[in-house]
């Protein structure tokens, strides 16, 4: 695996400026949901996970990374579902268009 | 199909999921379209999954099926806790997520020594040292949201000095690994001791610091993320641990200045046991008390109301109590809103989401700097089950430990009523000057039992409505 450190760099810097604009328009009316929801995005992770299971190089990498697909899909799972009945109980009180 | 051809369906999955997971943020900053950004961020979710299946380096997909099921049949009771317990359910997310990167980190790392890169090292090192004490830190605020754990601050002499020595030492492991990537024997230093340092860091943590902690601990766990996607060489999870950490980050230094300090104030200070020292020299100062009855004349008199709802609310189970006042006041003609404090609930945004469980329609939630200028023009400001946000001294006091602190001016409105048990400071342990004015009426009582008064009085009652 070719290994591009300054790419790395240069895309979690440009995700990080991404995040700080986008995060920073949204209201504290959905700062719950919003931890819950990048929560679940984080749990990503569990890609890492799969590969690192899925390559079966030693006893303890499968041990281990078992245990990680369990955490992270947890949150997966548990993280967009938690956000989406937060999200589903923010009504309005002005008429919704038909 | 070719080798390079299945490359490339991964990686454009990983591109498609990266764009899903920048939308599902950007859709959040409405509250209207809000949900789509949950359904783009699972498309995203499931897109990288299937993808990473296809990776020609995978022999053996029995683990991962059993890694995945067992994750979901774990997540879902975690999906369907009760709003009141998001803060706890959080903490734990955090924790997983944590756990995960850190197992991936230790394995990778016994797997490619001694031959790990210097650079590769340094990322790994970071990732394991910040997943093991995102890990038992997490775990520890869990235990304290859940009240499993005390919540009163637990300190010592050289807190400080010990937390940061630990600090010290695994950063002082990783820089030999670095340079020595071949000693495995010590690599269990760098999860070790921040595990033990996770602990230590929250012991000293208060509950009313609990939003702050929980934003901080978030922001790790992206970190973490983000320098697992450097060892593993993955963009998607470099972006998605950049965004959880922009996200945390952002959290967590609102959440500090809603509550007058500094972030390294948070991590090193112990709140919420400073004080108590002020209330000396107590001259006998009276206060106003009046009866649901009174209240409800006063608040259906009314043309503005708003009520400020603290976690005290939340703890009464008040909240569809305050819901029938909203509804019964909004019929009379009243122009009823809540100021909600960045910290009234246990993490940010939670008081918001209470009140939506309630039915109460969002575009009623104001935040401090909505809220602040309508209190000259409200007629009564209803507090329920808030203190310290509350407290006039903030802005006058120079002497009190929250001077400076943002407040909700609820002394501006004409009148104010707190819902209350009794005359006992709040969690800060400050007493509160805004009692003692002659504009406020102190409505003692359990505040469900008492808003239901107040409702009871306001619906019933026939002939003087």
């Amino acid at each position: 695996m070719k290994f591009d450190l300054i790419t790395d760099l240069y895309v979690f810097m440009l995700a990080a400026f991404i995040g700080f604009e986008v995060i920073r328009r949204i209201a504290p009316l959905l700062h719950t949901p919003l931890m819950s929801l990048t929560n679940a995005l984080d749990a990503i992770a569990v890609v890492g996970a799969i590969l690192l299971t899925g390559r079966h190089e030693s006893k303890l990498s499968v041990v281990l990374g078992t245990i990680a697909i369990v955490a992270a899909t947890s949150n997966v799972v548990g993280g967009f579902l938690i956000t989406d009945r937060m999200l589903k109980m923010f009504k309005t009180s002005r008429p919704q268009k038909p | 199909m070719t080798p390079q051809a299945t490359q490339l369906i991964i990686e454009t999955t990983y591109l498609i999921a990266t764009a899903m997971f920048i939308l599902a943020l950007k859709w959040m900053s409405n509250p209207a379209r809000a949900r789509h950004g949950v359904w783009a961020g699972e498309l995203g979710m499931l897109l990288a999954i299937c993808g990473t299946l296809l990776n020609s380096g995978i022999v053996d997909y029995k683990w991962i099926a059993i890694g995945l099921v067992l994750g979901s049949i774990i997540g879902v009771p975690l999906g369907m806790v009760h709003m009141t317990a998001v803060p706890q359910r959080t903490a734990l997310s955090h924790c997983f997520g944590a756990l995960c990167v850190t197992l991936v980190g230790a394995s990778e790392f016994y797997l490619r020594t001694p031959n790990v890169p210097r650079f590769t090292m340094g990322v790994l090192s970071m990732e394991v040292i910040l997943g093991s004490l995102t890990f038992t830190g997490s775990l520890m605020a869990a235990g304290k949201l859940q009240e499993m754990l005390p919540q009163r601050p637990i300190t010592y002499k050289g807190q400080n000095f010990v937390n940061l020595a630990l600090l010290a030492v695994s950063a002082g492991v990783a820089v030999f690994l670095v340079i020595h990537p071949d000693r495995a024997a010590i690599f269990p230093a760098i999860v070790g001791i921040p595990l033990v340092l996770g602990v230590m860091m929250i012991i000293p943590i208060g509950g009313a610091d609990m939003p702050t902690v929980i934003s901080l601990l978030n922001s790790y766990a992206g970190l973490s993320a983000a320098a697992m996607g450097f060892v593993l060489d993955s963009k998607l999870l470099i972006i998605a641990g950049a965004l959880d950490g922009a996200s945390g980050f952002i959290l967590s230094v609102n959440m500090s200045k809603a509550m007058n300090r500094s972030f390294t104030n948070v991590i090193f200070g112990a709140f919420g046991q400073e004080q108590t020292h002020a209330a000396a020299d107590k001259e006998e100062r009276t206060v106003r008390s009046a009866t649901a009855e009174e209240a409800a004349q006063i608040l259906g008199a009314a043309s503005k109301v708003m009520i400020v709802p603290g976690y005290g609310m939340a703890v009464a189970q008040a909240q569809h109590k305050v819901r029938e006042l909203y509804d019964v006041l909004t019929k009379k003609g009243v122009d009823v809103r809540f100021g909600i404090h960045p910290v009234a609930g246990r993490m940010p945004g939670h008081m918001n989401v209470l009140l939506a469980e309630a039915d109460i329609p969002y575009d009623k939630l104001m935040d401090l700097d909505e809220a602040n200028p309508e209190f000259p023009q409200t007629d009564v400001a209803l507090v329920i089950g808030a203190n310290d946000v509350t407290n006039p001294a903030a802005r006058t006091d120079a002497g009190s430990p929250i001077f400076g602190m943002p407040i909700l001016d609820v002394d501006k409105a004409h009148t104010v009523m707190v819902v209350k048990r009794g005359m006992s400071p709040g969690f800060a342990g400050i007493d509160n000057p805004l009692y003692y004015l002659d504009k406020t009426l102190m409505l003692f009582g359990d505040a469900k039992a008492f808003v239901g008064a107040i409702v009871r009085e306001l619906t019933g009652g026939g002939g003087h409505g």
